[in-house]
């Protein structure tokens, strides 16, 4: 038992309590935004002038990329405070993120092989978005497989926590160098999400859909926390009143 | 500080000299991975000339990983990592020294050997200086890099293929921008843009890169 | 490990840690050594937090764990001068003659010349007693420090901890052996036992 995590920031029954609390505030919006964008994605927006309606996979694809990089950036934010204020919730939190995160990875890749097939006749193309997607996913690999490849919780928390860190120091620093990559090779990218000209009602279900992509993963990362805080503290007290 | 530094450089140095045959293998490694290639694709040299920069890149990042597993691990063994980690001396300057003699006894040599192997890959002299000043910056930062994910898998299970997952995203960049250096050198044209790109990876890794080994290091001697 | 330990150790006296195996004697050693960080609690040195210390207040501290940490490809004089560098000890006078000096005190001056590999364990044990007296540090955590020790060897450190206690210095010892010392200049800390 650890009781600096008591001295803290509250005790672990605080935080599995406060964690099932916040539940259903993140994870109902999260359904209704989800399904009214999925509506309005899928029956109200018009087809895309040149894609047809390819391009609704975007509604997946588009909200699945942000958060894969958003859950890494919440990852390594996590690890560093709880490397640098010995806090064990925080490394309880990174050590949630990474199967979510890497979850969100493999979702963008494959939706972006989806809709390449249509757009480019071929599952891959070396698309820069794919590459860095791709170099992400690694990251996450990695991180899931130092994590579990040391026994001891403490060092593992605190090992996976440099690891995060280097991570988000090079994140940049790799997708700036696929996208040089690519402008020297020239490869073809459809993969543009940045055109002003986008249509109000072909915007509006994204962002509502991007919204709710964050939500849910704000309600997935609760409830996996609080298995993750049974987990770390199985055998106390208040695990078997709670479990009981 | 200077002092225990250059202590633990020559340490390594004179470690590596009692036992040449540790040296030897990446290089060995190198060179075997670099000739494969010919053999798996074509001989013809105009083919292998197109795909040159990436096979003696690929090879001397595999070969720099190889070498990099035993970093930590024989000082971790026979206990003197603990009494580095003790010395009383900033950790992060002797992890840097260890690096340097990786780099020294790795990363150098590997460049040395790279104009041999260019040229069985068909790779015209006049692009040797470009090859040459590439490999010396881009090894740099692998040798750091790798310090990084040698110091976290020290002494986990099956570590090394740990240290692959770990490491090799990490060293996209140095892979795009030495390979495009390589890329341009062969075709005759300057490589300096490339070469500028992969010395701020380098001097970024100088940099950040041994803080990160000194607290890896913390955390894996406990 | 163990929980509920408060100990404190003043200059001149050495503390002699016993306990079943598994107590948690290495364990305590590494934690005072500034290697493991106590789950709870602290260790304070003139009243500065260990976990805190400083460069120049880690030198103060040597830590000998069972093993003798030498490298094998290089010799015991080899060995000696890199403990000396790397803790920046600048021994009076030459470095050389005080790297003799050790190596004389603990009967090793026939090994020095020769790599660490071709030792006995007894042997690197003594070469490793030579690399504690070259430090300038004044506390000593010794685990297990007369094992694989013959009598003279044994003598060897009760004469070291000895002279480091009378110089003012602080050891403690892991070790179910007598360290030849009158019982209240070592008081005994027995692990996992409920007091």
């Amino acid at each position: 038992m650890d009781w600096t995590w008591f001295h803290k920031f509250g005790s672990p029954p605080h935080v599995y309590r406060l964690a099932g609390t916040l539940t259903p505030w993140f994870a109902w919006p999260a359904g209704i935004l989800i399904i009214a964008a999925l509506y309005g994605g899928l029956v109200l927006a018009p087809p895309d002038y040149q894609q047809g309606d390819g391009f609704r996979i975007i509604y997946v694809h588009a909200p699945s990329a942000w958060l894969s990089t958003m859950v890494y950036a919440v990852m390594a934010s996590a690890a560093a405070v709880g490397l640098i204020w010995r806090m064990k919730v925080a490394h309880a939190v990174a050590a949630s993120c990474a199967g979510v995160g890497a979850s969100f990875t493999a979702a963008s890749l494959v939706t972006g092989m989806l809709w390449g097939e249509p757009m480019w006749g071929t599952w891959w193309v070396w698309d820069p978005r794919l590459v860095a997607q791709l170099v992400l996913l690694f990251l996450f690999l990695g991180y899931i497989g130092l994590r579990s490849a040391i026994d001891d919780l403490g060092r593992a928390d605190r090992a996976s926590a440099v690891l995060a860190i280097v991570g988000v120091v090079n994140l940049p620093i790799i997708r700036y160098s696929v996208e040089w990559w690519n402008s020297i090779h020239q490869t073809p990218s459809v993969m543009k999400m940045d055109r002003p000209s986008m249509p109000m009602d072909m915007l509006a279900p994204l962002l509502m859909m991007l919204l709710g992509f964050t939500l849910f993963f704000v309600a997935v990362l609760l409830v996996r926390l609080r298995a993750e805080v049974l987990r770390r503290e199985r055998g106390a007290a208040w695990v078997k009143e709670v479990v009981s | 500080m200077i002092g225990a530094a250059l202590a633990v450089l020559a340490r390594d140095l004179r470690l590596a000299l009692r036992r040449p045959g540790q040296v030897l293998q990446p290089l060995a490694f190198f060179a075997v991975v670099t000739v494969l290639f010919p053999l798996g694709y074509t001989p013809e040299l105009d083919k292998l000339r197109q795909i040159a920069p990436g096979v003696l890149w690929v090879a001397a990042l595999l070969a720099s990983l190889l070498s990099l597993e035993s970093l930590f691990r024989e000082d971790a063994q026979d206990g003197t990592l603990e009494q580095i980690l003790l010395a009383g001396q900033p950790l992060a300057a002797l992890a840097l020294a260890k690096t340097a003699a990786h780099w020294l006894l790795t990363g150098l040599p590997l460049t040395l050997m790279a104009p041999m192997l260019g040229i069985a890959l068909g790779v015209p002299a006049s692009a040797m200086p470009g090859i040459l000043s590439s490999l010396a910056l881009g090894t740099v930062t692998l040798s750091l890099v790798g310090a990084v994910g040698a110091a976290l898998t020290l002494g986990v299970r099956r570590g090394g293929v740990l240290l692959g997952l770990l490491t090799l995203p990490l060293t996209v960049p140095t892979l795009v921008f030495g390979a495009r250096a390589t890329e341009l050198a062969i075709a005759g044209e300057g490589p300096s843009g490339a070469l500028y790109l992969l010395a701020a990876l380098a001097v970024l890794a100088v940099t950040l890169a041994p803080l990160a080994v000194a607290a890896a290091l913390r955390i894996g001697s406990e | 490990m163990f929980a509920g330990l408060r100990f404190a150790v003043s200059a001149g006296l050495c503390l002699q840690v016993v306990g079943d195996n598994g107590a948690g004697k290495t364990t305590l050693l590494r934690t005072l050594a500034g290697l493991l960080e106590p789950d709870e609690g602290e260790v304070r040195w003139n009243g500065q937090r260990v976990e805190t210390r400083s460069l120049e207040f880690q030198r103060e501290f040597v830590y000998l764990g069972h093993q003798p940490p030498l490298k094998d490809d290089l010799t015991g004089r080899e060995n000696l001068r890199f403990g000396l560098a790397l803790r920046g000890t600048a021994p009076a006078g030459d470095a050389g003659r005080a790297i003799d000096a050790a190596l004389a005190e603990v009967g090793a001056t026939a090994l020095g010349d020769r790599l660490v590999r071709s030792l006995s364990t007894g042997q690197r044990r003594r070469i490793a007693l030579a690399a504690l007296r070259l430090t300038a540090a004044r506390i000593w955590l010794l685990d297990e420090p007369v094992t694989n020790l013959d009598a003279a060897g044994q003598a060897v450190v009760a004469s070291m901890v000895a002279s480091q206690l009378d110089a003012g210095g602080i050891v403690v010892a892991a070790t179910h052996q007598d360290l030849g010392l009158a019982p209240a200049r070592c008081p005994q800390l027995v692990l996992g036992r409920r007091a």
